[in-house]
């Protein structure tokens, strides 16, 4: 499904990706790990297409498209989500609001209908029972005056409402105690599918305890160093990033 | 004098010659502005002897009045003998024959409005049928207001058929030498609304300049009168979101409102005047002053407006609390984009006692747009317990635009309670970056996050105005990112 070769980017002059290789199928999670400074957060913003990086090199592929052809709005229509690492305000925009206007936007784009205001109030209910999200929370504006909790929630609610073909995840469990770990993990898990992949970007191996990856892959210097199965991050949470690089060197 | 009066009775003999309906077609004052031209311009409005002596009062303050030049905006300086201060309504033949003879941008617009084609027509001074469909709508109105006791009338009207209250009540908030642009408009004005509600009335509707087909040709020296009597009520709305199409570039408007004890006057603005091309030619100068009188107890009087149009607003609709316990409220929304200027705010006057005031001003600048908000809350010796709330928020679009505020305060009784609040933000690259991530094109984004931003305002509004009003703001917004 996701099909990403050589791929190079840099930030203001700054090479930060240095030949990334990754490929997922449909109905995979694969975590990506890695130190900070190792372009974990370059990778998620170079596939939802924030302009501030460049590709230098290399190509980007979901379901045979080329994704560096495409605008952010278009990755996302054609099935790409990213929960952010910090999800924005948008002071005095209703939350149920916001999501409406996403939903149609994306579902004009692949000329579909676009749902009525009834209709979508039964899919947002049903999708915040999903993933457990208080209704209270989609009366109040986007992520305005959210706990950090409550705005990783919520982009697990925009999540399921959105159903992607690809979420890539980025660092969703930063900042979070271990009940909301628990419960945004619970809400991933309940939208695993046979049709659906994740990308689950993470420092800490802790949040794979709660979502089990099909494959691990280690970022580092800009490169994927190693990728193994979810036992590798066992390997790193009891080594870490340092004594992974001794047992690695040649690889 | 002797030439003045000669003048005006020669010019009376003519009118009377024509009879009526050639007097209208024909009447054009030249350009320039004297004592006969205000003799002139009172005489074709029949007006009583006080009224003239009254412009001509303002006329003669006015001479000695330097324009002000301390708002944060830079025009061409006007040129007020080059003004034509009397101009009849056009005759059809004047008017443009149908749509097709009017400028495609504007048609753009009234079409992502979403103005029905009638309307388009009103708007664009078309020469068509409508107009009597609207001049019978706004008949039932009135007769149905006359019911209640509910005086909605033209300004020129009401100086015939209500002398008394016009007399009354006319300049007693905004005195006719107040300001340079008030004394002007005090001199010369054309027309406008006149409004009485009487002892206890609820008004029944939204009273609309709208639909007052009159109202189309008031020009550019538009007054107007609004008293709330003893414990009544009256929602008033101004303009339409809909750009007008006006030749001329100076607007001198003054609009007073006096609220007696319990009454309430709630009066809402959508002001989308022409604000000229990219590079800020050709743009309506909107001069206004508006104020409200708070005269009895617990009066409230509350401004909302949405300003996007002109090329250079000058405008502070402000409150005198001068009953105890009264109220005035101040929201609104001014947008400046591409050369766009909009220097605005209000002055809140508390003299009573307990008296409070609450303003929400939220600006946006786009393009090279300057917005500043510039109010004044003044809590005089005798207002004791007054309290004010002010809260100024300014949104930047671009990085060649620009936000300014200038609060004043003054406060000669220890006893008030003060609260300022002000905030400046930029639409963030991330702000779009986060919706265009959910699917929503930027253009979109935008215009849901101004709406967001300025939602406070938006909910004063009456519900069609409003909705209207967010329209109006994708519209004036457009292209303004990217």
């Amino acid at each position: 499904m996701l099909r990403v070769s050589g791929l190079h980017a840099r930030v203001e002059e700054q090479e930060i990706l240095r030949g990334v290789n990754l490929e997922v199928r449909a109905g995979e999670v694969h975590a990506v790990m890695g130190p900070n400074g190792s372009g974990k957060s370059t990778l998620a913003q170079v596939l939802a297409g924030r302009e501030d990086y460049e590709v230098t090199a290399g190509s980007i592929e979901l379901d045979g498209e080329d994704l560096q052809e495409m605008a952010p709005e278009e990755r996302a229509h054609a099935g790409l989500f990213l929960a952010f690492q910090y999800p924005v305000e948008i002071p005095g925009v209703g939350n149920s609001y916001f999501l409406k206007a996403a939903v149609n936007a994306t579902r004009k784009a692949r000329g579909e209908q676009e749902l009525d205001a009834m209709d979508f109030l039964q899919l947002l209910r049903q999708r915040a029972k999903l993933v457990d999200v208080d209704e209270a929370l989609l009366r109040r504006p986007v992520n305005e005056g959210f706990s950090g909790g409550e705005k990783k929630r919520n982009e697990i609610l925009q999540m399921a409402v959105l159903e992607p073909r690809l979420a890539v995840l980025d660092e969703t469990d930063s900042g979070l105690d271990i009940d909301a770990l628990k419960t945004v993990a619970a809400g991933v898990n309940a939208l695993r599918n046979g049709d659906r992949a994740f990308v689950v970007i993470t420092h800490y191996q802790r949040l794979l305890n709660y979502i089990v990856p099909d494959h691990v892959h280690v970022l580092q210097g800009g490169r994927i160093v190693r990728s193994g199965g979810s036992e590798l991050a066992h390997e790193l949470e009891e080594k870490g990033y340092a004594g992974l690089n001794g047992d690695s060197a040649g690889a | 004098m002797a030439t003045a009066t000669d003048t005006i009775e020669a010019l009376a003999q003519r009118d009377y010659e024509y009879g009526f309906v050639t007097d209208v077609e024909q009447d054009t004052a030249p350009p320039g502005l004297s004592e006969e031209i205000i003799e002139f311009i009172s005489a074709k409005k029949n007006e009583p002897r006080w009224l003239l002596d009254w412009r001509l009062d303002a006329y003669r303050g006015w001479l000695k009045m330097v324009e002000p030049d301390w708002a944060n905006v830079r025009y061409e300086p006007v040129d007020y003998q080059s003004i034509c201060y009397y101009a009849a309504p056009k005759s059809d033949d004047d008017r443009p024959k149908s749509l097709d003879e009017i400028d495609p941008e504007i048609l753009a617009t009234y079409e992502k409005l979403g103005i029905p084609l009638k309307e388009q027509e009103m708007l664009a001074g078309v020469a068509v049928d409508a107009v009597f469909d609207s001049v019978s709508v706004a008949t039932t109105f009135r007769e149905k207001l006359s019911e209640l006791g509910v005086i909605f009338c033209s300004f020129s009207e009401a100086v015939q058929d209500h002398p008394e209250l016009v007399r009354k009540y006319l300049g007693t908030v905004v005195p006719r030498r107040d300001n340079f642009f008030a004394a002007l408009n005090s001199a010369v004005f054309s027309d406008g609304s006149f409004v009485y509600i009487p002892k206890g009335v609820r008004c029944p509707m939204e009273l609309s300049t709208y639909f007052r087909i009159n109202a189309m040709n008031t020009g550019q020296f538009e007054r107007t009168l609004i008293i709330a009597d003893e414990g009544s009520y009256v929602s008033y709305l101004e303009g339409c979101t809909a750009p007008m199409r006006d030749e001329n570039q100076l607007h001198a408007a003054v609009v007073e409102l006096v609220a007696h004890e319990d009454a309430r006057i709630k009066y809402s603005t959508v002001q989308n005047w022409y604000p000229g091309d990219k590079q800020g030619v050709g743009g309506i100068y909107n001069f206004v002053t508006k104020r409200g009188l708070c005269e009895g107890r617990r009066s409230k009087i509350s401004w909302t407006q949405v300003e996007t149009g002109s090329a250079v607003t000058w405008k502070y609709p402000s409150c005198i609390l001068k009953g105890d316990d009264s109220v005035g409220e101040f929201y609104s929304v001014a947008v400046s984009n591409n050369r766009q200027q909009a220097d605005t705010g209000t002055k809140m006057i508390h003299v009573g006692k307990r008296t409070s005031s609450t303003i929400v001003s939220k600006g946006i600048s786009a393009g090279e747009g300057q917005n500043t908000y510039r109010g004044s809350v003044r809590i005089l010796r005798s207002a004791e317990d007054a309290r004010n709330f002010s809260q100024c928020d300014s949104m930047l679009i671009g990085d060649r635009c620009g936000a300014h505020t200038f609060p004043y305060i003054d406060v000669a009784n220890p006893s008030a309670q003060m609260e300022h609040e002000a905030s400046t933000s930029k639409i963030g690259e991330d702000q779009i970056f986060y919706c265009n991530q959910r699917g929503i094109e930027t253009e979109d984004a935008v215009s849901m996050i101004v709406n967001g931003f300025c939602k406070e305002v938006f909910r004063e509004l009456p519900m069609e105005f409003a909705v209207e009003a967010q329209k109006l703001l994708e519209v004036s917004l457009e292209g303004s990112v990217g």
